[in-house]
């Protein structure tokens, strides 16, 4: 029985690929591409074990029945999970194929070669290629877990540059969104929001509600619920706005604009003590903070916060549906097929199998973003508009007031030194909301969706508890990877906040490691030693040694280069202290008008064996942008009425004026597991730009965004 | 319903909408060039971006009336799979773009202006792409593919 978390739940090697006619290959997959490009890998790996062109491969579209159930796209997972499980089932088909082979042709199975497919015998014209061999008898067997993956010293396709898949229809405008669907008898929708989240619908002009009848404009209303269909997409989207200004509402509670820092460490909250190994304990007690000060060490304390945080994807979240009376067809561009159709056919109270889901490529999103609610808004209005073709779009008004957003943080550390440079306590402890609101299958997945809230029949706020998984929600990589004598971690689940939350990209490791790597750089100066030596004489993980030397290396070549007035900032991480390494320094000024300008980003990562390495490069490239976007400029921004960003003008992303040059080295492992990517580089991202303001200016931030605003405020305090 | 003529992609146009349409909705619903894309519809993110007479153009607020006799070139008038562009051809190599939502637009901008001048410089460049929005961080992969295309000669 196969142990692995994708292979226990998907064992037949049938359910991760199948020999089709004309030398094809269809490969299936739970992982959807979210813009990781994750499909050229898992078709490098399979093709790589099979020894044929990967364009004889085609990846199946993930859908409920019949891709592998493997539950979300989260946690720069994809590699682990549907990577080694492809890996494994191409092992393992063609070692079965092998066999028959070696049998067909009566020769023992060391005589067999393969070679595109085809498999024979050296110095012979004796071949049978795959698609023969499984002709009349299919692949029946299950996945060995056991078997020997091809040595990588033969490796053909993997570490080296390819054109992701996908590629030329995206530059071409050839490649189809979800948003881009063309559906038959289809109309688009939009739906009608509350002024805020706690709203109730008082009423709808009726003279309106007439009039759009009689343009052959559709109404949806369910309680609070309120959308519009139309057959042109402008005569919905006019519609929707002047259902928008004849709708009344009646506001049932304002949003508490109190500082949210304040609320973190004020409201209710559950409070745990997170154990070695990165595992909350509720059944221990929390020590209280030493505050005895050892002579001679220095003793520092420091108050890290991160406000709350949109994905802010750039095509709004889209959904479409269609109801026949019986079954539901759904389109989504969420990051798992199977949760949303347990929690669509709980909402509509529908039979599981009657719910169809499929996925979509829609924007990049990273974490938990409208997208689950906008397909559950599609099947809604579906479900009431039966046997139409549901196309909905959420405007750019919906996406950023209503996506739930990355938790605002706040992490307090203490931590003292020795006069031999030796840390000696540490304590960390972490105020947050949750960033776990995704639908989740068993636990009444359909309080999860929006819409369910302002339905005739309602369901109230999910409050979920404390997440206690390993590296879990809030803690995650809480845990510092240095070599501490047993520090005090603490994590505090925070309720009663005023926004809706959920996973953003590397959840609590954002907060988590921008504190303690700031934390490390304040010791190092109070103590004037240089902060790769300071780190290094902390760590233990030989590969983390590894990634660190290698920056300096990097760092120390080009210091000759860097500007006078330039400021370096470093920092390192090992996500989950199990994944993918990071090691990052950032060079940056800071101009006249105190803002950052990056100037220069080194980064050396392990991330494993390396499958696609240009879809590592475009990861880490990808990751530290966004994360330096997170880190300089963005700040979800509310007061009692509600969300006050409601578009780009308010919420402000990094722009192509502020991209630095980059120096990455990726550490190939050959034949190492994989470790996964996507979020290595977030929190080293927002340390080490700290860091480097530090370094520039002598202004230590703590509260992001390090914007000019809080820079000058630093300065006036200084 | 009103009828406008134009020149899209290259070939002369007659198009009729209801009147007040933004072009974007023209494009893609009755024309079928979904390849521009509808991201804000306030003008912030250049995920609509059009070239109309050679400009760089937002296509999601201005309506289809005011682009009567003008020379419209959408993202797939710049090339094809089979026949990419030699931006476009560039961009792929690179792997300039992860989602793909923000790239038809950051495509249709980089040509305008290389159409006008191979040798655009940093700034002329920086300033074209300050109007497009990009959430994955394709950025340096996109500022790479630029550089490539500095070093080329556009009529290969």
């Amino acid at each position: 029985m196969n142990k692995h978390v994708s292979l226990s739940v998907n064992p037949k090697v049938s359910d991760w690929l199948e020999f089709r006619p004309a030398g094809r290959v269809i490969l299936h997959t739970g992982k959807v591409n979210i813009g990781q490009h994750i499909t050229s890998a898992l078709v490098l790996i399979a093709a790589e074990e099979l020894n044929i062109d990967p364009n004889q491969i085609a990846v199946a579209q993930t859908r409920t029945g019949s891709s592998p159930n493997e539950n979300y796209t989260v946690g720069s997972q994809s590699m682990q999970h549907s990577g080694y499980a492809i890996k494994k089932a191409a092992a393992t088909a063609r070692n079965e194929l092998t066999v028959r082979a070696a049998k067909f042709f009566g020769v023992s199975v060391e005589q067999i070669k393969i070679e595109d497919g085809n498999l024979f015998i050296e110095k012979t014209n004796q071949s049978i290629s795959y698609w023969e061999l499984v002709k009349n008898a299919p692949l029946e067997c299950y996945v060995d877990e056991t078997v020997d993956v091809k040595n990588h010293a033969l490796h053909q396709l993997q570490g080296k540059h390819h054109i992701a898949r996908g590629m030329w229809d995206i530059v071409t405008g050839t490649y189809e969104f979800i948003q881009d669907l063309k559906l038959p008898n289809m109309l688009h929708a939009r739906v009608i929001r509350p002024p805020q989240y706690h709203a109730k619908l008082v009423n709808v002009d009726e003279k309106l509600i007439d009039k759009l009848a009689e343009e052959n404009i559709y109404l949806v209303r369910d309680g609070s619920f309120l959308a519009v269909g139309a057959k042109s997409e402008f005569a919905a989207v006019k519609a929707a706005k002047r259902v928008a200004m004849t709708a009344t509402w009646q506001i049932e509670n304002s949003l508490d604009e109190s500082d949210i820092y304040e609320l973190l460490v004020k409201n209710k909250r559950d409070s745990l003590l997170v154990e070695k190994g990165c595992i909350p304990n509720k059944d221990l007690e929390i020590p209280p903070l030493d505050k005895t000060n050892v002579q001679g060490d220095i003793t520092l304390n420091a108050i890290y916060k991160k406000p709350y945080i949109m994905h802010g994807t750039i095509g709004p979240s889209s959904g479409a549906a269609v109801f026949d009376g019986q079954e539901l067809k759904v389109w989504t561009q969420n990051q798992g097929v199977y949760p949303l159709q347990a929690a669509v056919a709980e909402a509509l109270r529908l039979q599981l199998d009657d719910v169809l889901v499929q996925f979509m490529p829609g924007a990049g999103v990273y974490g938990h973003s409208g997208a689950d609610d906008a397909a559950f808004d599609a099947a809604l209005i579906a479900k009431h508009l039966t046997n139409f073709s549901i196309l909905l779009k959420w405007t750019r008004e919906d996406e950023h007031c209503w996506e739930p957003y990355g938790s605002a943080m706040q992490c307090n550390l203490q931590a003292s030194v020795n006069s031999n440079g030796e840390i000696t306590s540490w304590s960390h402890e972490t105020f947050s909301d949750t960033f776990l609101t995704r639908p989740v299958i068993g636990k009444e997945p359909a309080s999860r969706l929006l819409s369910t809230h302002y339905l005739n029949e309602s369901k109230p706020w999910p409050v979920t508890p404390p997440m206690l998984t390993v590296h879990g929600g809030i803690h995650r990589n809480i845990e510092p990877i240095y070599n501490f004598p047993s520090p005090r971690l603490v994590k505090h689940r925070v309720y009663d906040l005023p926004l809706r939350t959920s996973a953003l990209r590397a959840l609590g490791a954002f907060g988590n490691i921008f504190a303690i790597e700031s934390m490390m750089d304040e010791l190092a100066e109070a103590l004037k030693l240089d902060p790769f030596h300071f780190r290094l004489k902390h760590l233990n993980d030989e590969q983390g040694i590894q990634t660190l030397i290698r920056l300096q290396e990097l760092v120390d070549k080009d210091r000759v280069n860097f500007p006078q007035e330039a400021g370096l900032g470093i920092s390192f991480a090992r996500y989950k202290n199990s994944a993918g390494y990071c090691s990052l320094g950032v060079l940056l000024r800071v101009n006249g008008d105190a803002e950052v300008e990056l100037i220069k980003i080194f980064c050396v990562v392990d991330v494993g064996e390396v499958v696609d390495i240009s879809g590592v490069r475009s990861q880490v490239e990808g990751g530290i942008v966004q994360a330096a976007s997170w880190s300089l400029y963005e700040q979800v921004s509310y007061d009692a009425t509600g969300i006050t960003s409601r578009d780009w003008d308010k919420y402000q992303i990094i722009a192509f004026n502020n991209i630095p040059e980059f120096c990455i080295d990726i550490l190939d492992r050959p034949g190492s597991s994989y470790l996964g990517v996507g979020e290595i580089t977030t929190g080293p991202t927002a340390a080490a730009i700290a860091n480097a303001i530090n370094n520039a200016v002598g202004l230590r931030l703590r509260q992001m965004p390090f914007n000019s605003e809080a820079i000058k405020s630093a300065a006036l305090l200084s | 319903m009103k009828t406008i003529e134009i020149v899209l992609n290259g070939m002369n146009r007659s198009v009729s909408s209801e009147e007040g349409t933004p072009l974007i909705y023209v494009l893609r619903n009755d024309l079928g060039l979904t390849g521009t894309k509808l991201g804000c519809g306030l003008e912030q993110c250049g995920a609509c971006m059009v070239l109309v007479n050679g400009e760089p153009t937002f296509s999601c607020v201005r309506t289809v009336e005011e682009f009567e006799g003008c020379v419209i070139e959408t993202i797939e008038g710049l090339g094809n799979p089979e026949q990419p562009s030699l931006i476009q051809k560039v961009f792929a190599e690179e792997n300039a773009a992860q989602c793909g939502y923000c790239t038809a637009g950051v495509i249709v901008s980089i040509s305008g202006l290389f159409a006008k001048n191979p040798r655009p410089t940093d700034k002329q460049v920086k300033e074209v792409l300050c109007r497009h929005l990009c959430r994955c961080g394709s950025h340096p992969r996109i500022l790479a593919a630029i550089e490539k295309l500095r070093g080329q000669k556009l009529d290969e």
